[in-house]
């Protein structure tokens, strides 16, 4: 089973990065775009020994413990078999 | 032992590996006549290579002078070593990593630091410092060059990655970074220079060799895992650039700073057991060159097995683990019976470190796959044995005026003020602030003087009362328009650099840029080259302990100039007595020390086009580099440590790209001194007087009262000691014989010097 | 009264601190690894510059887990003393010992440079060599010194009293030019609610020895020696 993490910055904090991709987009001539965002993504490989409801519970935690920094950070995730 | 020595070679194979027929039939000769395996043609490739034989250069380089009473090792060793005293010797060297860092600059220029790094490292030294020369194509439109808006772009995108790659690896490995130098030329467009310069600090009696010793030993393998990155990075070095170069990118390595940390402490603590026989990283061709190296050097044989080699990636084959470039790993070989000692220091620091292999008592590299004997090369064959040519040298005059073109008209302003701004915020003279505030120059705190405002970096060493200075220095254009005579300019400057700080030059290490050495113009340049610094490093004492040579460095059949770089370093007796580049207060004597008379205004005019003002300014390039009496130069170098050491000068500031008026002004940003002065015309034309790159001139400023000593001083050297003017607070004014030529404010001058390199990004967003 | 250095495998200023508090603060000083739980009966902890465990992830986040920042934490829970610099200001926070984060530099760029911080409150075991107000010339080396943290949380250290650091103009005013990273009202260093705990981004420990080109931020180990000395 795969799980795949997203982690951004919470909207509350300034994202330096996906402000300065926004600025060079628009100095490509890029249109209709409204606001950029830069993330993490992780990509975990579970081995086959959890079940479902259990893996989601520890990717949760692996998320939540690890990935991010609750102060600044925020995730989602989804698992694929 | 069985083996699998079955040969599948095609002419097509053979030149995929880029190995001539000739060149084939002597691998041949030397495995006794058999043909070899396809893993053999891999090793033989990578090892026969330009980048790993030195085939062409090799002849040239042993003219360099290489000894003195200081040098404990020079060329041949991962990095060479200087005798500084009191017990203490330090390693250093320059390496190039051109072609990586223009394929990939980030990754490119982070494998170029990690490498100079293990090289100074294997060696026993803790690295302290890192410096690099970077050369770039133009990041601006400039007068006189035909560069396109989309090589600006890509330069400037270049310029970003290899900045923030030596930033990344250093800041995180930990060593300070004390600055070099940022050079542009449209040359550089499609051929980046990266040259990378580490030193670091050894006790004499504990110094490690890249030797394999003891038949019986246990080979240990230690650091990151081998995977199929880089494989023949070697050979890509070797070859000039094609369009094609750029479907290459996957075969560029991926540096790991925290693992090399890693790396550094374990290996400096498994030395410290005893344990350790010899060691040597893994560099440029990876496990092959580590194993054949060290048996060469021990007279001895290293046999490894691929089964055993640690694996990033499944199913890699013997060709695949031999040629691989992964980063940061090493080989070595321990005492039999002592290996948990070693064992045990690498798992404190969570690497892997296993046996992969041990030494024999036949010269012979050996390779065993599941048990198989999948290659069995002479040492020799792939060291000593590889061919060295002699190529041909065709004598070569670069397609440029002699003569100043009629067009232009010296001497014919009364008002410099405008042209020395808008020089001090050319990209060449420009504050590198951008580059090197990327950079962490601060940690170890051992940094005494940091990049930017200083002509050498300097740091104390901890524990003594020594401190050492180095500098990087080059000048390809000068080079260009005289190979031997710029590369005599690039020993002087960087030794005349580490002079003015007090420092006495005591070691060289150069890395050497060029093109295409199949071409007998280039192989010319080359040799001209290594005339010009032998002549230099010989008469101003300083050995050639080491470094790097670069060929191939060509793009569409278009040559850089010709590019060394030379690394001096020096040693400073007493680190209190570091003189500062920078004028300290007002009210004090500016005085030019300088070795070089003044030419006649022919003269003058002819060395006037290759300076940075003929370039910026003008727009044009003709002439020769400046005239340099080497002896004078030795003399210059000494007189200015003499007056380090007699306390007699408040500062000490080389006169270089922009003549005096651009040294005078760097000397005022610091602490926001300016400076009055009034210069003897001798008929020059003002441009001459304020512009010219004129070697062996150093702007001094001392106390009114020190000024009959410093006279004396410079007397008995023979050197000229004129009093130009004065320090004043905030003021810039330069006059020549009277006539007001320069006024403005030390504030103006510094934000155009300043922000220049800011500026000129700023307009350009990456894309 | 003995001082602790904390060694994780990337640390990098470890031996600096180290040396400033042996060599020129004169104190007692040892090393402490990062797979122990023993502090060795130090009274003052160093939580040095670096990249802890690489930093890939987030600087500091790997840290927290370490044993020797459990002990830390321990440790600071009783009252003692714990002073985090650039890479031990970001493991404190992630670890919880001080409140917010430190992000990524809004230039996104790594910066190296002397920069100037005024003094906001001498009352703390780290800054009581100092008045308020001072301005003190102390380098920076860092990618994420950025501090950031809520509205509540800032108001709480404002009340408290416990930003102890600003990033300032040498005649201390607070502006957004002498603002090196774009962090939250210029903070450059926060303390813990019991003033035990402090971190900040620029390295008093360059800034130590003349040979060096200041000796500002000695101020902060001479203010710590005097606090243990008073305990």
């Amino acid at each position: 089973m795969k799980a795949y993490v997203y982690v951004s910055l919470k909207k509350s904090v300034l994202d330096p990065q996906g402000k300065t991709i926004q600025g060079a987009l628009k100095k490509m001539g890029v249109k209709g775009l409204a606001d950029v965002r830069q993330g993490k993504f992780f990509e975990l490989t579970l081995d086959g020994g959890l079940n479902r409801g259990e893996a989601e519970a520890e990717v949760a935690r692996i998320a939540r413990d690890v990935l991010t920094n609750p102060v600044i950070e925020e995730f989602r995730f989804s698992l694929e078999e | 032992m069985t083996t699998a020595l079955d040969s599948v070679i095609t002419p097509e194979l053979i030149r995929e590996h880029g190995i001539t027929p000739d060149e084939y039939e002597k691998i041949k000769q030397l495995l006794g006549g058999r043909e070899p395996s396809l893993t053999e043609l891999g090793i033989f490739s990578v090892m026969w290579s330009e980048h790993c034989s030195y085939k062409s250069s090799r002849v040239h380089l042993k003219r360099l002078p290489t000894h003195s009473r200081r040098v404990l090792q020079g060329p041949g060793e991962n990095a060479g070593i200087i005798d500084i005293g009191d017990g203490w010797a330090c390693a250093f060297k320059i390496e190039s990593h051109n072609h990586p860092s223009f394929i990939e600059p980030f990754q490119g220029a982070t494998t170029g630091v990690g490498g100079i790094l293990r090289d100074i490292f294997t060696m026993g030294a803790r690295p302290v410092a890192v410096m690099d020369s970077l050369r770039f194509g133009p990041i601006s439109a400039t007068k006189g060059a035909q560069t396109t808006q989309a090589e600006i772009h890509k330069n400037h995108s270049i310029l970003e990655g290899v900045v923030s790659g030596v930033a990344s690896y250093g800041n995180c490995f930990g060593v300070p970074n004390l600055g070099g130098e940022t050079k542009f030329e449209p040359c550089y467009s499609g051929n980046p220079l990266v040259n990378a310069f580490a030193l670091g600090l050894v006790r004499k009696d504990q110094i490690f060799y890249a030797k394999a010793a003891g038949v019986g030993n246990p080979v240990i393998y230690v650091g990151a895992k081998t995977g199929r990155d880089g494989i023949h990075g070697a050979t890509m070095a070797s070859e000039e650039f094609s369009e094609a170069s750029e479907a290459k990118r996957p075969n560029v390595q991926v540096g790991d700073p925290f693992l090399e940390k890693l790396l550094l402490e374990a290996c400096l603590e498994a030395m410290q057991t005893g344990a350790i026989v010899g060691i040597q990283d893994m560099g440029a061709a990876g496990l092959t060159c580590s194993t054949c190296e060290m048996g060469a050097r021990g007279k001895v044989g290293v046999e490894i097995e691929m089964d055993r080699v640690p694996q990033r990636e499944t199913g890699m084959n013997a060709y695949e683990i031999m040629l691989s470039e992964s980063q940061e790993r090493m080989l070595l070989v321990a005492q039999k019976g002592r290996e948990d000692e070693v064992y045990r220091v690498f798992q404190k620091w969570g690497l892997d470190a296993v046996e992969v292999g041990r030494v024999i008592a036949e010269n012979t590299m050996r390779v065993l796959e599941h048990g198989k004997v999948v290659a069995e090369i002479p040492n020799e064959a792939l060291t000593d044995d590889a061919p060295v040519y002699k190529r041909p040298l065709a004598r070569w005059e670069p397609p440029v005026a002699r003569e100043m073109p009629e067009n232009i008209q010296l001497g014919s302003s009364d008002d410099f003020t405008a042209q020395l701004q808008q020089l001090l915020a050319s990209p060449n003279i420009c504050s590198k602030r951008w580059v090197w505030q990327q950079y962490d120059h601060m940690v170890q705190t051992n940094t005494v003087e940091a990049p930017g405002a200083g002509d050498a970096g300097l740091i104390r060493i901890k524990g003594s009362n020594r401190a050492l200075a180095m500098a990087l220095d080059g000048n390809g254009r000068w080079c260009y328009l005289d190979p031997k005579l710029g590369a005599m300019h690039a020993v002087a400057e960087a030794a005349r650099n580490v002079a003015c700080s007090g420092a006495t030059p005591v070691g060289a290490t150069n890395c050497l840029n060029f093109g295409n050495p199949e071409k007998p113009p280039i192989m010319w340049q080359f040799s001209q080259t290594i005339d010009g610094l032998t002549k230099a490093c010989e008469e101003l004492e300083i050995p050639i302990t080491g470094g790097n040579v670069s060929l191939y460095n060509e793009t569409l059949g278009e040559g850089i100039y010709p590019t060394p770089v030379l690394g001096v370093v020096g040693i400073l007796e007493d680190v209190h007595k570091a003189v500062r580049p920078d004028f300290q207060t007002a009210g004090q004597a500016i005085v030019l020390l300088r070795g070089s008379e003044p030419g006649d205004a022919t003269d003058a005019e002819i060395e006037f086009g290759s300076s940075e003002y003929a370039k910026e300014i003008l727009g044009a390039l003709w002439g020769y580099p400046p005239e340099l009496d080497i002896e004078k130069e030795a003399a210059l170098q000494k007189a200015l440590v003499e007056l380090a050491e007699a306390g007699l000068a408040a500062s000490a500031h080389d006169c270089s790209d922009g003549g005096l008026a651009v040294a005078l002004s760097e000397s005022s940003f610091v602490q926001g001194i300016g400076f009055k002065v009034d210069i003897k015309s001798a008929g020059l034309p003002a441009e001459c007087l304020l512009f010219a790159e004129d070697a062996s001139r150093v702007v001094i400023s001392c106390d009114q009262a020190s000024l009959s000593r410093i006279q004396q001083l410079a007397a008995k050297y023979g050197l000229a000691a004129e009093v130009l003017g004065e320090t004043v607070s905030g003021q810039i004014e330069i006059k020549i014989d009277g006539r007001t030529v320069v006024s403005t404010g030390v504030e103006e001058l510094r934000n155009a010097y300043e922000g220049a390199l800011e500026t000129a990004l700023r307009t350009e967003v990456g894309v | 009264m003995k001082f602790g250095v904390l060694i994780f495998p990337g640390s990098n200023c470890d031996h600096d601190a180290f040396w400033t508090i042996q060599q020129v603060a004169k104190q007692p000083v040892t090393f402490l690894w990062h797979e122990s739980h023993d502090l060795q009966n130090c009274d003052a902890i160093i939580v040095p510059g670096g990249f802890s465990y690489g930093d890939y992830l987030r600087t500091g986040a790997i840290a927290k887990f370490s044993p020797v920042m459990e002990s830390v934490r321990k440790f600071a829970d009783g009252g003692g003393l714990v002073l985090g610099i650039c890479n031990g200001f970001q493991i404190l926070c992630e670890s919880g010992l001080l409140p917010g984060a430190l992000t990524r530099n809004v230039g996104l760029k790594y910066v190296c440079k002397p920069v100037h911080v005024r003094v906001e409150n001498n009352d703390t075991p780290f800054t009581n060599a100092c008045r308020v107000g001072d301005v003190l010339t102390i380098p920076i080396g860092h990618m994420d010194g950025n501090y950031f943290c809520d509205d509540s949380t800032l108001a709480e250290l404002k009340r408290d009293q416990r930003i102890i650091f600003r990033y300032a103009t040498p005649s201390g005013e607070i502006t957004e030019d002498a603002n090196p990273n774009g962090s939250l009202e210029n903070i450059a260093g926060i303390c813990s609610p019991g003033r035990n705990v402090l971190g900040m981004m620029p390295h008093p420990e360059r800034a130590s020895e003349s040979e060096l080109g200041g000796t500002d931020g000695f101020r902060i180990f001479e203010s710590l020696v005097g606090a243990m000395a008073a305990r």
